[in-house]
């Protein structure tokens, strides 16, 4: 498959109050849209994600998209029913405009001047994209983690406009800790000496030390005490504790985060990366609706399934629970799954049997209805 | 749950109700009030295998621990609460039927009967605790760790002021499903209670 792109004319109008005068967004489609146009999955991204979300794109490639457990022949969100739209997101760095385009207006990188952007921002974006494809309802929009959050705000922005809202591992908005470690990452790019007031591409340089480090800092918190205990205990990589020896000695989990920092940090974009940290502390479901989550939801027409992870504590299955309480309360349709896991935040990516057997079953039912000819939304 | 209870349960539950299910199994019960009478509602459950065959039926379940209480609902936020079988399994059932109560205008509740005639005679005459078809466990593998006959039942009823709306009891034997009729707490395999304030 080949990614594809569409540049959307302007103007577009974004939640800062500013505007972009284009933008282009940078997809991958899997499977084929029915001749209703009914059958469209939108996936939503989460932080460091992008539009390759499943399947190889050449032979060469090591991993296949970074959704490619849940999204394939087959598989929950099965591409032999289903025409899945994969996007990166406004403000990204794999080729949808973001921080290290070029601004028209200077000739120069948009770097820190690049509008900062909320998850709104992303939905109507991912709005002009449907229509563009042709699609005016989706069956579903799917997403984990800050894609979730799109996907709630999809239900309340564009109610008419999805039959099923899927939220992993998700929440109505981030907790003071949340922020805090994402503040953490972001003082870890911009004291990167490399930084230059984010304006590193025009001066030829790149923080990757600080991207790096803030990567790690992520990293951790995606994973669970128990789930990094398992993995590498106090595994030595080299070194010795013998007395009368010098040398250091090097964990196990420190190579493997150093070699997770690295790899990241040169693939993404550090202003991106602070761009998606604000947008996702920023976001909060329910604070145009008096703070009331079951206001904001009463806005919903769509039907909802909730997953969350046992040992996910960033965001903690307490949160999805939330969602549920509010959604239960506007008296939407919604199940609620609490997986048993070990592998923290990123159990939402990773294979789990109880995890893929209830994402089947419910996305079973979204093409089952499709095929009642069902596409009225409840 | 038996095909004759949810016959009476559906039939206790009004048209296009509110309806929340404690303990709700396969949903086999919300599937068919919402299929025949546009009852909207949730079920609660917290084993894994009974949330995904909801799922499959497209029923709304949420995994919920109802020994946590049901502290996340508001007062008379449903019609009806239902609980099926489940009162046995509970840590506190005395607080859970009070907050069935607080939640729902009504609530039905069916449980086991360990007064029935086969109870009896299995501890008293072999002097070991019952196992039996329905209540297939060893003593100390059970789920069920609060057993009480229809006459416990009542007397805790009667203790907190609920009101008993109807009762039906239901066994399974054509014999005993007669002499039911006369010695409930004796012949009795299950009761169906619906209670209000």
């Amino acid at each position: 498959m080949e990614p594809k792109s569409h540049t959307f004319p302007g103007p577009f109008k974004l939640a800062c109050g500013r505007v972009l005068d284009e933008y282009t967004l940078v997809y991958e489609t899997y499977g084929t849209l029915n001749a209703d146009r009914s059958n469209g999955v939108l996936i939503c991204h989460a932080l460091s994600g992008h539009h390759h979300a499943a399947g190889y794109h050449s032979l060469d490639d090591k991993r296949p998209g970074w959704w490619d457990s849940y999204i394939g022949s087959g598989k929950p969100i099965d591409t032999n029913k289903f025409y899945v739209v994969a996007v990166n997101n406004l403000g990204g760095c794999h080729g949808s405009t973001g921080p290290a385009s070029i601004n028209p207006a200077t000739g120069k990188p948009w770097g820190p001047d690049f509008p900062p952007l909320r998850a709104r921002d992303w939905v109507h974006s991912q709005a002009q994209l449907a229509d563009h494809l042709g699609i005016e309802q989706w069956a579903a929009v799917v997403g984990g983690s800050l894609g979730g959050m799109q996907a709630m705000r999809w239900a309340l922005e564009y109610p008419e406009r999805l039959r099923h809202c899927v939220v992993i591992a998700s929440a109505m908005k981030l907790s003071a800790q949340n922020i805090a470690f994402n503040e953490t990452a972001r003082q870890a790019i911009t004291s990167d000496p490399d930084f230059r007031d984010g304006r590193y591409l025009e001066e030829e340089t790149l923080p990757r030390h600080g991207l790096a480090v803030a990567r790690m800092i992520g990293h951790i918190t995606y994973l669970s005490d128990d789930g990094l205990g398992k993995k590498f205990g106090r595994e030595l990589r080299s070194g010795t504790f013998e007395q009368g020896v010098e040398e250091l000695v090097e964990f196990q989990v420190q190579s493997y985060l150093r070699y997770q920092g690295d790899s990241f940090s040169s693939s993404f974009d550090p202003n991106t990366y602070i761009l998606m940290t604000r947008a996702l502390d920023y976001f909060d479901l329910a604070r145009e609706y008096d703070h009331d989550p079951v206001k904001a939801f009463a806005h919903a027409r769509c039907k909802f399934l909730l997953v969350s992870f046992t040992s996910d504590w960033r965001f903690a299955p307490e949160r999805s629970r939330e969602i549920a309480d509010a959604l239960m309360h506007a008296n939407k349709a919604v199940t609620y799954a609490e997986v048993e896991s070990a592998m923290g935040h990123d159990a939402f990516l990773l294979p789990n049997a109880r995890y893929e057997n209830i994402f089947a079953a419910y996305m079973n039912n979204v093409a089952a209805e499709q095929n009642n000819g069902g596409g009225d939304v409840a | 749950m038996l095909r004759k209870d949810l016959d009476i349960i559906h039939n206790w539950i009004a048209p296009k109700t509110r309806v929340l299910d404690l303990g709700c199994g396969d949903g086999a019960l919300l599937q068919r009030l919402g299929r025949e009478k546009q009852v909207s509602g949730y079920g609660l459950e917290i084993d894994p295998e009974q949330i995904q065959r909801c799922v499959e039926r497209g029923v709304n379940v949420v995994e919920q621990n109802l020994d946590q209480g049901l502290g996340n609902f508001g007062d008379h936020s449903f019609d009806t609460v239902v609980m099926t079988q489940a009162l046995q399994t509970l840590r506190f059932p005395h607080l859970v039927v009070d907050e069935m109560l607080r939640v729902g205008r009504e609530c039905i509740i069916t449980f086991p009967n360990f007064g029935q005639w086969k109870a009896r005679w299995h501890l008293a005459f072999s002097g070991r605790m019952p196992v039996s078809d329905l209540l297939p466990y060893e003593w100390y593998d059970t789920p069920n760790i609060h057993f009480c006959t229809f006459r416990d039942f009542e007397v805790l009823c009667r203790q907190h002021n609920w009101q008993i709306l109807h009762r039906q009891v239901v066994s399974e034997s054509t014999t005993a499903g007669l002499l039911k009729d006369f010695l409930p707490n004796l012949f009795g395999e299950t009761a169906i209670y619906h209670l209000t304030r």
